[in-house]
């Protein structure tokens, strides 16, 4: 890949990450709300909520708040721009869970019962997906001999054929990731699933509009890993890579209206245990085949 | 280089008998000063002498060779009856068999058996150099904070304790001379000894305050070190019966030369064996968690500067007879192993310095692991790790240590808003932290190349642990920091009080703080200019480890990770917003910190972080991390001795 469409993709990724997962997003309301027989919001409800939220009055218990969470923004742009523009995967990785941190910091910064318990969740929520998003570079790293995005996406293997298991495990993480039920620990899109919005409880007004699009743009790089999976050199391929993430997205939603949240120690024993089964097989045995 | 070199040696051992007999505080404490001046002059001083002298590796005999031999037998024999005392006087008589056999045994052999060949006594190379350098500068900082701490420790928080200053700050200088031996000395017999001086010292150390907590643990050390001991023992009798060498790097050459013969790999096992023991890897990761009832200098010492880092010393010595072979992959598993079970084992304490200690043994784990993998990226990682574990981490202690003296506890649970309280010990401590585990600063480095190594590893077995052990083992580092940090960030309702920390204590640390601020800053600089030589001397070839795009990114997260929050505080700083109190389902008193109980007073809150114990706790982990690694140890040497005859 040439320098500049490197750059052309890191610069669409800034711009249209936050429409596309945001029309996602309404989307998921709409389908969830014909699974449970309503009519459902708008789809375009997501970005009406959010302008909302950036009109609001600002209200804080702790100013220092706000500036933690701008920088954990700012930490998941980055972690994307550097996806996008094709570099190292371990990096992002990386990246990612120094953003994770900020919002920790911004979180507990308050002092809040509510807030903290949500943040301590949070942390156990990242600590249940980090071993599996760090086995997903290894994966690649097996199977195209590198970590960098760029030479995997045009690679001339199929990266679903060489890591089923991967695969496997990173959807299964993919549902702590997205808040989705039964794993919607720290934090819940649902009315119903939580009274105070855990890690977010402090965050009012625009502080709140910051996380939600700091979200969306998480998710664009976890659904643009998806896609890594399913992508090669030829150019036909990203036809299945939008089907391929369009069914992850539909499974999610189902697996979100389907089943009740559990236990976060339920979680992290699951989460782990499919990561060693899954992904640990999986690792095994290309590493036989590689000899 | 040769006066250097002996200097180096010699006079922390002559020094030491200065604070040992001065018992005036202030004469004593400007001679520990003095002292720990020279002692880093010197060693900073070898160093540049070394680089200025276009950086060749050296071999040399010190002045005096024949005597040195004579103090090397007669000091052997004169610890093994210090330890036989100490034991018959503290009723664990037992441990001493541990020490009169293994020095007999030494002793024996040199009396008796044919002597092997003579060679040169002295070694530098680029990991000497690396070494001098932790152990003069980072330890003698320790020196230096050591004299205010200890005048804190005894005159205002333990004055029930019997005052032994001085056979404390002049345990410290027998502990740099025994290093620095340690790390130049090429004959086994004088590594045996340097090291037993230090398994001796440490042994002192912790046993400090004569309570029967430090009694238990002191002996505890002990008997684990001189297990290690009993490795390099060991080692040399294999050397003088059937090698006909007893110098390391002989030794190291034929395991190499003859990597098929499984006799040849025996004394490097032992060895191995022996820095486990040392490195404080499970199982025998007790002794550095029992270290912890010292005082801070000491524990600092132990964890950062020397000890510990005298058993990677060694792995990292002879990782190159390591490569693909039994040895290699029982200290890859061992240290992959530890890596994991004691950064699991940090989620469950909330005892700060106890914290640190497993975060110590979780980092030697990771380094250990790059050592046993023997390649040039985990070597390069490996020594990395080690220079930036060592002034991380002895920084580390020290803040632990001087909160502990302001506040009256090392509890994480009660560090809640340090950071307005006392905002130069939460600085400090922030950066020791974001050093242990944030994204742009040392781990990050080294666990990307650990990583792409062991994916490479040959043994399909041995690697696919060995990913999942460092990607499972850094999930679980980054949830016992970040909640550690998220405690100190927060608010607190505490009044502020004084700081009562010592000048001299603040110089070591800031000192601490500017070296690792240039160790990042310097990373792209030292990688080129001695870590890639460092792997060249022991690999002979050239290998860009980590590629310049990755060095690009790290230098753009690390500039993000200071850069993003500053400019975002700057934009939000002046943001107008309405000050309200947070949410507790409507029973605030007034504030953030107190609620209106069910009787109707106000209550204060408290909030504490998760530490899971049902999952990660000691009581359900350690017995069988314990019963795994000792399983592994156990099975490789048998693999290796039982392949041997």
């Amino acid at each position: 890949m040439t320098v500049q469409t490197r750059i052309i993709f890191a610069i669409c990724y800034i711009i249209l990450a936050p429409f596309v997962i945001g029309l996602l997003d309404g989307f998921d309301r709409k389908v969830s709300a014909r699974m449970q027989g309503r009519k459902g919001p708008s789809v375009l409800q997501p970005f009406y909520d959010l302008k909302k939220l950036f009109e609001k009055e600002f209200l804080t218990a702790n100013k220092a708040q706000l500036f933690m969470v701008k920088s954990y923004l700012c930490f998941i742009l980055l972690s994307g721009v550097l996806f996008f523009a094709g570099f190292d995967l371990l990096m992002v990785v990386f990246s990612l869970s120094t953003a994770a941190m900020f919002l920790v910091l911004a979180s507990t910064s308050t002092h809040s019962p509510y807030s903290s318990q949500g943040t301590h969740r949070e942390l156990v929520q990242m600590m249940a997906c980090e071993p599996m998003e760090l086995l997903v570079a290894v994966g690649f790293y097996l199977a195209m001999g590198t970590f960098k995005v760029s030479e995997i996406a045009v690679n001339s293997k199929l990266g679903v054929m060489y890591l089923p298991g991967f695969l496997v495990g990173f959807i299964f993480i993919l549902t702590i990731k997205f808040r989705k039920s039964p794993f919607d620990i720290s934090t819940s899109h649902h009315a119903h699933q939580e009274v105070i919005k855990g890690v977010t409880a402090e965050m009012v007004g625009k502080e709140y509009a910051y996380v939600t699009l700091a979200e969306w743009y998480e998710n664009a790089i976890l659904y643009g890993i998806i896609g890594l999976f399913f992508i090669n050199s030829n150019p036909l391929s990203i036809i299945g890579v939008v089907v391929a993430i369009l069914c992850v997205w539909f499974l999610e939603i189902l697996i979100d209206n389907t089943s009740a949240r559990v236990k976060w120690q339920l979680m992290l024993k699951l989460a782990w245990g499919v990561t060693i089964v899954a992904a640990g097989m999986n690792l095994f045995l290309l590493e036989m085949i590689k000899g | 280089m040769e006066m250097l070199v002996t200097a180096l040696i010699c006079l922390p051992f002559l020094w030491a008998i200065l604070p040992a007999v001065l018992k005036v505080t202030k004469v004593r404490s400007f001679f520990v000063y003095l002292g720990c001046a020279i002692v880093m002059a010197l060693s900073v001083t070898t160093a540049v002498l070394w680089f200025a002298q276009g950086s060749q590796t050296l071999d040399f005999n010190l002045p005096f060779n024949g005597v040195f031999d004579e103090i090397v037998l007669f000091g052997d024999l004169f610890l093994m009856c210090l330890i036989t005392y100490l034991c018959f006087k503290w009723k664990k008589a037992i441990i001493s068999l541990l020490a009169i056999v293994q020095t007999l045994f030494v002793a024996g052999l040199e009396f008796f058996a044919t002597a092997p060949e003579e060679t040169l006594t002295i070694h530098i190379d680029y990991l000497t150099i690396i070494m001098i350098l932790i152990i003069g500068v980072v330890g003698s900082l320790i020196g230096i904070y050591a004299v205010g701490y200890m005048h804190g420790y005894h005159i205002h928080h333990h004055k029930e304790l019997p005052d032994h200053r001085s056979f404390f700050l002049a345990m410290i200088f027998v502990f740099f001379g025994a290093m620095f031996g340690l790390v130049t000395a090429q004959s086994l017999i004088w590594i045996y000894f340097f090291w037993e001086i230090t398994s001796v010292t440490s042994f002192l150390l912790i046993g400090y305050t004569h309570s029967q907590e430090a009694i238990d643990n002191s002996f505890k050390a002990l008997w684990m070190n001189l297990l290690g001991g009993c490795g390099i023992a060991v080692a040399i009798g294999i050397g003088y019966l059937s090698l006909n060498t007893v110098n390391l790097y002989k030794i190291i050459d034929l395991a190499i030369a003859h990597h098929t013969n499984m006799l040849y790999l025996i004394p490097i096992a032992f060895l191995a064996f022996a820095a486990l023991t040392k490195s404080a890897q499970f199982p025998f990761s007790g002794w550095l968690l029992g270290a912890m009832v010292a005082p801070t200098p000491s524990s600092a010492l132990l964890h950062s500067a020397t000890m510990v880092k005298a058993g990677v010393y060694m792995l990292i010595r002879i990782s190159t007879a390591m490569a693909d072979n039994y040895v290699g992959n029982m200290v890859a598993l061992v240290g992959g192993f530890t890596f994991l079970a004691a950064s699991c084992l940090a989620i469950s304490v909330s005892d700060g310095k106890k914290v640190l200690a497993y975060s110590t043994i979780s980092n030697l784990g990771l380094i250990v692991a790059c050592a046993g993998a023997g390649y040039e990226e985990t070597i390069w990682a490996a020594v990395f790790l080690v220079i930036f574990h060592a002034v991380t981490k002895s920084m580390l202690f020290q803040c632990v240590g001087a909160i502990e003296n302001t506040t009256g506890s090392r509890d994480v649970e009660d560090m809640q808003g340090l950071i307005s309280l006392f905002p130069k010990l939460a600085c400090v401590l922030m950066i020791g932290i974001a050093g242990m585990f944030l994204a742009p600063f040392g781990m990050l480095i080294s666990k990307w190349a650990a990583l792409k190594s062991f994916i490479d590893e040959k043994s399909v077995l041995v690697s696919t642990l060995m990913v999942l052990f460092v990607c499972f083992g850094s999930a679980t580092t980054m949830f016992y920091w970040t909640k550690w940090m998220s405690k100190i960030l927060g608010q607190s309702g505490k009044e502020k009080s004084r700081d009562l920390t010592k000048n001299n204590e603040y110089v070591s640390m800031f000192f601490h703080a500017a070296m690792m601020v240039l160790l990042i800053l310097g990373f792209p600089w030292l990688s080129n200019n001695v870590l890639k030589p460092l792997t060249y001397d022991m690999f002979s070839t050239v290998k860009q480890v980590i590629s310049y795009e990755n060095i690009t990114i790290m230098i753009v997260l690390l500039v993000g990770v200071f850069v993003i929050p500053f400019i975002n505080y700057l934009f939000s700083k002046n943001q107008k917003g309405k000050q309200v109190i947070t949410y507790m389902g409507g029973a605030n008193a007034g504030d953030n910190f107190n609620f209106v109980s069910a009787t109707g007073d106000p209550k204060q809150m408290h909030i504490s972080n998760f530490y899971m114990e049902d999952i990660m706790g000691e009581k359900k982990l350690f017995t069988p991390s314990l019963i795994i690694s000792t399983v592994i140890i156990v099975v490789y040497l048998i693999m290796v001795v039982g392949g041997a005859f």
